[in-house]
């Protein structure tokens, strides 16, 4: 008897405060089992974001430092230049990523900063009641968009993935989705590759997952999964835009 | 140790990496841009990490990154920039993070001048970002003294767990005096267990956290920050005082604006008038009770700062109603003369004898 | 013959039916008879001897509910 699937070491018996069907969840998952995996949870130091996720140096069973909202990139920089041979990673939401955050990632990425980031991208401000975030598709109705964002108003949402790829010193892009379970295991590969960019010491990787809020879509969370598939992953499409090996 | 001849900015750098500070996150501003110059070429001296950070706001945030995993850390700027940093310094407060923050202050509001100032003053004494917190705050008033508090600061710092401003105008970062790098006294410090190191698999996670959504469980977390905020009142205040006995003015100045009020208590001597001066060296925990040192005679305080009066405040709390207190100030840059300075003295103690 | 085992740690389901919608399979339903301490139904199987142990409803699991073992 073998067992198949059960809960991470990687993570703490502290449950989830997320919704029902929040695949938050499902992202910690596979952050923990990453670093589980490579052997590494005693050497990791993660950094938590503004956010629904901010509790999330509650779940990580590894050292967590709290940062303030979109500057978790910097204070993982400051975490990495002290302790370079631990393992440090940033794991934010859009609103904090995408949007008050974007200087501190943007040149994160730009120094070649040795970190690994995941950025849980789920087009909504969840934290707050489901208002309009940098990644709302046009169209998309949120509080602060009741009538669906305008881009004639607001732009068009912003592409993180893409804009990082153009970065130098990013040597581990790509965005992944955990809306199937076949999906969820290509994420899963793509977190533990951006975990083995930093320890190959090769410079900044990200990982994009586009994730689910079924509570501010206003759906179920079976539906929310539909929905990601059917609008979100034709605008930020799958893939990976940079990998460090390519490169030699 | 010998004396060698120092520019403000650059001592700042010195004393930092002689109290072992091998962290450095920043960005420049006039008029202390001289202090990322200096740790940029000595910081990779002595095996440490000088990080040109994309703004003043990533830099405080590396700070508090680099605190909270175990470091003696410094960032350094000039007023606006010191604003940008507030987020970050009321982080490191809440999640107890030690660390320095230097401030050259300039002239203000808003981009103001890059002439000297002393014009943020609340901001440092009073917390300066959200919430309930003091940060320690030295205000040297000369370069030997910056060297000796900011060695200080980071003893203090890593002490308290919590981070200690040193606050000085753009005159004494640009000006050169001699300075000698005294031996200190060996505090005892407690390990940093509580740092972010890694578990190693073999402790359970430590947490750098300033978030608290219970009520009662921030409301104990505050009291306790509270405790030791009145530990510092109680032990941390540092002052220069003489002549309050007998004096018929005494003035109150801190930083350079002291060096310029000493020069006028000189013309007054001259012209009869006695005077006393008290010069914070912490400007918070700012030295109340020397002010129940001043005698009799005297007839009024005045205090002198490089702003519109912010430090009347405390010496109006110093003095409990006592005696009537003055001001004589300048702001943008403008730098007080000894004339001027003499002149409210002679006003307070009823003209020349 | 059964070729998997699937246990569910009742108390952190929070009903959302991830699970019951990626089971290839279709064993998994809410137990609409009983709630848990958090007030949700559970999520649970309904005949464990189609269970072919694919794992699927515990990677879809956002709160780690689930446990599957291969018999």
């Amino acid at each position: 008897m073998a067992i198949v699937y059960e809960k991470s070491k990687g993570l703490t018996d502290t449950p989830f405060h997320y919704c029902p069907g929040c695949t938050h969840g499902i992202i910690h998952k596979l952050v923990a089992e990453s670093l589980v995996e490579l052997g590494v949870l005693g050497e990791a130091i993660g950094v938590a974001p503004v956010g629904c996720s901010v509790l999330a140096y509650e779940y990580f069973n590894c050292d967590m430092q709290e940062a303030a909202h979109g500057r978790a990139p910097a204070v993982a920089t400051g975490i990495k230049r002290v302790h370079p041979d631990k393992v440090v990673f940033a794991y934010q939401g859009d609103g904090d990523l995408a949007s008050i955050g974007t200087a501190e990632v943007v040149h994160a990425a730009h120094r070649g900063e040795k970190i690994t980031t995941i950025f849980v991208n789920n087009a909504i401000y969840g934290m707050t009641g489901g208002q309009m975030a940098p990644t709302t598709l046009v169209g998309q109705r949120s509080t602060t968009s009741p009538f669906g964002r305008d881009e004639a108003h607001c732009g068009k949402p912003i592409r993180i993935a893409e804009m990082l790829a153009t970065i130098d010193g990013a040597k581990f892009v790509e965005r992944v989705a955990v809306n199937s379970p076949a999906n969820v295991r290509k994420a899963k590969k793509a977190i533990k590759r951006a975990f083995e960019c930093q320890l190959a010491g090769k410079g900044f990787a990200i990982v994009e997952v586009l994730s689910t809020c079924p509570t501010n879509w206003g759906f179920t969370p079976v539906k929310a999964l539909e929905w990601l598939k059917d609008n979100m992953i034709p605008y930020y499409p799958l893939g990976n835009f940079r990998d460090f090996e390519e490169e030699k | 140790m010998a004396k060698v001849l120092m520019k403000g900015n650059e001592a700042v750098g010195a004393a930092a990496i002689k109290a072992g500070c091998r962290y450095f996150f920043g960005y420049p501003i006039t008029p202390s841009s001289e202090i990322p110059e200096y740790m940029a070429k000595a910081m990779p001296e002595v095996g440490g990490v000088f990080l040109q950070a994309e703004s003043e706001i990533a830099a405080i945030n590396m700070v508090y990154g680099a605190g909270g995993a175990g470091a003696r850390v410094m960032t350094a700027s000039s007023s606006p920039g010191i604003s940008l940093k507030q987020e970050g310094i009321t982080y490191c407060a809440g999640a107890e993070v030690p660390c320095v923050i230097v401030n050259m202050m300039r002239g203000g509001p808003g981009l103001g001048s890059i002439q000297p100032g002393q014009a943020d003053y609340y901001q440092s004494t009073r917390g300066g970002g959200n919430g309930d917190y003091r940060t320690l705050c030295y205000a040297p008033a000369s370069i030997q003294e910056i060297v000796d508090y900011v060695m200080l600061a980071f003893d203090k710092a890593d002490y308290y767990r919590n981070p200690v401003l040193v606050i000085a105008d753009g005159m004494i970062g640009q000006m050169m005096e001699a300075v000698e790098f005294k031996d200190r006294e060996k505090i005892e410090l407690p390990p940093k267990d509580w740092a972010t190191t890694g578990t190693g698999g073999k402790r359970k996670p430590n947490k750098v956290n300033s978030l608290y959504l219970q009520a009662e469980q921030l409301e104990i977390h505050n009291k306790r920050l509270q405790q030791k905020y009145k530990e510092m009142e109680e032990n941390e205040v540092l002052y220069e005082a003489y002549g309050l006995e007998d004096a018929e003015v005494v003035c109150v100045a801190y930083g350079t604006t002291s060096r310029i009020v000493k020069s006028a208590m000189k013309l007054a001597e001259e012209k009869g008038i006695k005077t006393g001066i008290i010069r914070p060296i912490t400007v918070w925990p700012f030295p109340y009770d020397v002010f129940k040192e001043i005698g009799p005679k005297a007839k009024g305080i005045l205090a002198v700062e490089m702003s519109g009066g912010q430090i009347v405040d405390d010496v109006k709390i110093g003095i409990e109603g006592r005696l009537p207190v003055y001001f004589n100030g300048t702001t943008g840059g403008m730098v007080p003369t000894p004339g001027s300075i003499l002149a409210s003295i002679e006003k307070i103690a009823g003209g020349t004898k | 013959m059964a070729k998997g085992r699937t246990t569910f740690n009742d108390d952190a389901c929070k009903g959302c039916e991830l699970c019951v919608s990626v089971c290839p399979v279709k064993i998994i339903e809410l137990d609409k008879e009983r709630i848990n301490s958090k007030g949700y139904s559970p999520a649970y199987v309904t005949d464990q001897e189609k269970c072919i142990a694919c794992g699927n409803c515990a990677i879809m699991c956002p709160d780690s509910v689930i446990t599957v073992e291969r018999l």
